[in-house]
């Protein structure tokens, strides 16, 4: 049995925090914003086929940025969930509340429990009502923490100066153009200036209480979103993001033999099962840890 | 450990079929798993009627009478049996009605499901296959006399025409060219059709062949109901096409069968169709 070294729970929670933290402002910005007919949900996202946002059910919308493949696993469980709850009871029984307290439910027992990653994600949850007065949008952070937002909302990438563009611009009860205009400029505003992003890079949805069918979700194509948006200045694509581009490249090997790297390729005259550091063949006992 | 969380076949990559999830983690919930005692049930349930569909170029029209009946008793007099399955698909059900509405239902949401997970919709003939498989699982009951016969028919956004598919009670489908029944008065419905159905009808003239076959169905089967001009309760219709499937309202469908049964006053056994070759000696 090995002893592990003391970690105070702060310091757990606080290493777990910053990790998730850190994959979630390493993406771009994504803002849901309330207008006249509903939510409007408006991120940069270069991919026609990854989705950010996307459709929950009649009147839910989700949106998250972070990791793909762990938002995209959460997407997936909450159209489950929705879907069931409403073909065993019925449509208007599936409500954003639930949804967000499952969602937060998970997310925190995944961020607490040690054998874990914690999850890189940040979720919205919007849900549109009869009336502006009954619209919604729940955020999620990645350790469980549930809160209701009104008027706009902002996560991931540089969050804190799209908000404060959002905070000085937003107008409550705005028609969809003047919404979309003003979240398009906040998501193209950085400390540096301010940059007019491409329409075909823009992912834009809303949940509109005034459409007829009862799934009130709607994908903007970029068509309609260059007519909303109307006459802006010179478009420009967004620098690449760290991880963006080119596919991992697999490790890198180093011809060199480094006793002190584990993880060289190269093993010179040593027998693979040496100790690192001194060069000994092992002696084929398993290691141990040294007495305290 | 506190586990409140989602639970894990929730969270697990893989089917996108909304019944597949339901048969692994809520097989409860499906119509068709459930067990019933031996014998026929076919006398306890009320049953649905009359469907018919007709295409006309660039979409379709499907309709149903309202009646449900349980053996020489009427049980509902405005029961719905034409039901949209997507934006541009629609469904009519024959048969025991509680299990068809159940199934439609569930069709639904298998639709719009797979329309969430994946992004994309569905072909026509994937949809079509889907609803094989929901009645196919059915069978069991079917034995027991409470048969769901569904007719499927939708808008093929590959193609720009309206198709129309019929069932069986195995499961099996067969694509319809131009028209097709279901239900008990089927048979009546089918031959008004044969008279009165061209390939270049106006969708506004389908709706009318539409209601006079359902006009010939409840004239010669009782369990197939006509026009009610005391309740003004009229058949249902759907109208599909590029647009999506639209649901026609009840003032429009009531002017329509008061032409169609105006005209019935005259000649109560429907319009005369063109002989060929009358009056010519054989």
């Amino acid at each position: 049995m090995s002893t592990p070294f003391y970690v105070s729970p702060e310091q757990l929670m606080k290493d777990r925090a910053d990790f998730a933290r850190k994959g979630i402002a390493r993406g771009r910005s994504l803002a849901a914003v309330q207008y006249a007919d509903g939510v409007l949900l408006v991120t940069e996202n270069p991919s026609q086929a990854l989705h950010k946002v996307s459709e929950l059910y009649d009147r839910l919308a989700f949106a998250a940025v972070g990791r793909y493949n762990e938002f995209e696993n959460l997407r997936i469980a909450g159209v489950r969930l929705a879907d069931m709850r409403g073909y065993a009871y019925d449509r208007r029984d599936v409500t954003g509340r639930g949804l967000a307290n499952a969602y937060a439910q998970t997310l925190g027992t995944i961020f607490s429990s040690g054998g874990e990653k914690p999850y890189e994600v940040e979720i919205f949850v919007a849900e549109v009502g009869a009336t502006a007065a009954d619209d919604q949008i729940y955020r999620l952070t990645y350790e469980g923490r549930v809160a209701d937002e009104h008027g706009f909302a902002v996560m991931g990438g540089d969050s804190e100066t799209v908000t404060s563009y959002l905070t000085s611009n937003y107008a409550a009860g705005a028609s969809l153009s003047e919404a979309l205009g003003v979240a398009v400029a906040a998501l193209g505003h950085t400390g540096e200036g301010d940059r007019v992003i491409p329409v075909e890079d823009l992912e834009v949805a809303v949940l509109d209480r005034t459409r007829t069918q009862p799934r009130k979700f709607s994908r903007l194509r970029p068509a309609r979103v260059a007519e909303l948006l109307g006459p802006r200045g010179k478009p420009e694509h967004a620098a690449p993001l760290p991880d963006d581009g080119a596919p991992g490249a697999g490790a890198t090997t180093s011809s060199t033999d480094d006793p002190s790297d584990p993880t060289d390729q190269v093993s010179g005259h040593v027998a693979p099962l040496e100790n690192p550091t001194n060069g000994e063949p092992s002696s084929g006992e398993p290691p141990v840890a040294p007495p305290l | 450990m506190n586990d409140a969380r989602i639970p894990g076949a929730f969270l697990r990559p893989g089917t996108s079929s909304f019944s597949d999830f339901l048969a692994e983690n809520a097989p409860d919930l499906l119509p068709a798993r459930r067990s019933l005692p031996a014998g026929s049930a076919a006398e306890i349930a009320p049953h649905g009627t009359t469907i018919v569909a007709v295409t006309f170029p660039g979409g379709l029209v499907m309709a149903g009478d309202r009646r449900a009946t349980m053996g020489n008793v009427i049980a509902q007099r405005d029961i719905q049996k034409v039901f949209p399955a997507d934006e541009y698909s629609v469904v009519g059900i024959a048969g025991t009605a509680g299990l068809a509405v159940e199934m439609v239902r569930l069709f639904q949401v298998e639709l719009e499901h797979y329309e969430k997970i994946e992004g994309s919709i569905l072909s026509l003939d994937g949809k079509a296959n889907r609803l094989s498989a929901l009645i196919r699982a059915n069978l069991g009951m079917a034995m027991q006399g409470l048969a769901v016969v569904p007719m499927f028919a939708g808008y093929d956004l590959d193609s720009g025409t309206g198709r129309i598919f019929g069932y069986d009670v195995t499961g099996g489908r067969h694509e319809e060219a131009s028209f097709f029944t279901v239900g008990s008065g089927s048979l009546f419905a089918r031959g008004a059709l044969k008279k009165l159905y061209r390939d270049d009808l106006s969708p506004d003239d389908a709706v009318r062949v539409c209601l006079q076959a359902l006009y010939d169905a409840a004239d010669d089967d009782s369990a197939t109901g006509g026009p009610d001009l005391t309740r003004r309760i009229f058949p249902i219709v759907w109208v599909v096409t590029a647009d999506g499937a639209v649901q026609l309202a009840d003032a429009a469908i009531g002017s329509l069968a008061d032409q169609v049964v105006g005209a019935r006053m005259d000649r109560p056994d429907g319009p005369l169709a063109a002989l060929p070759g009358a009056g010519q000696e054989a």
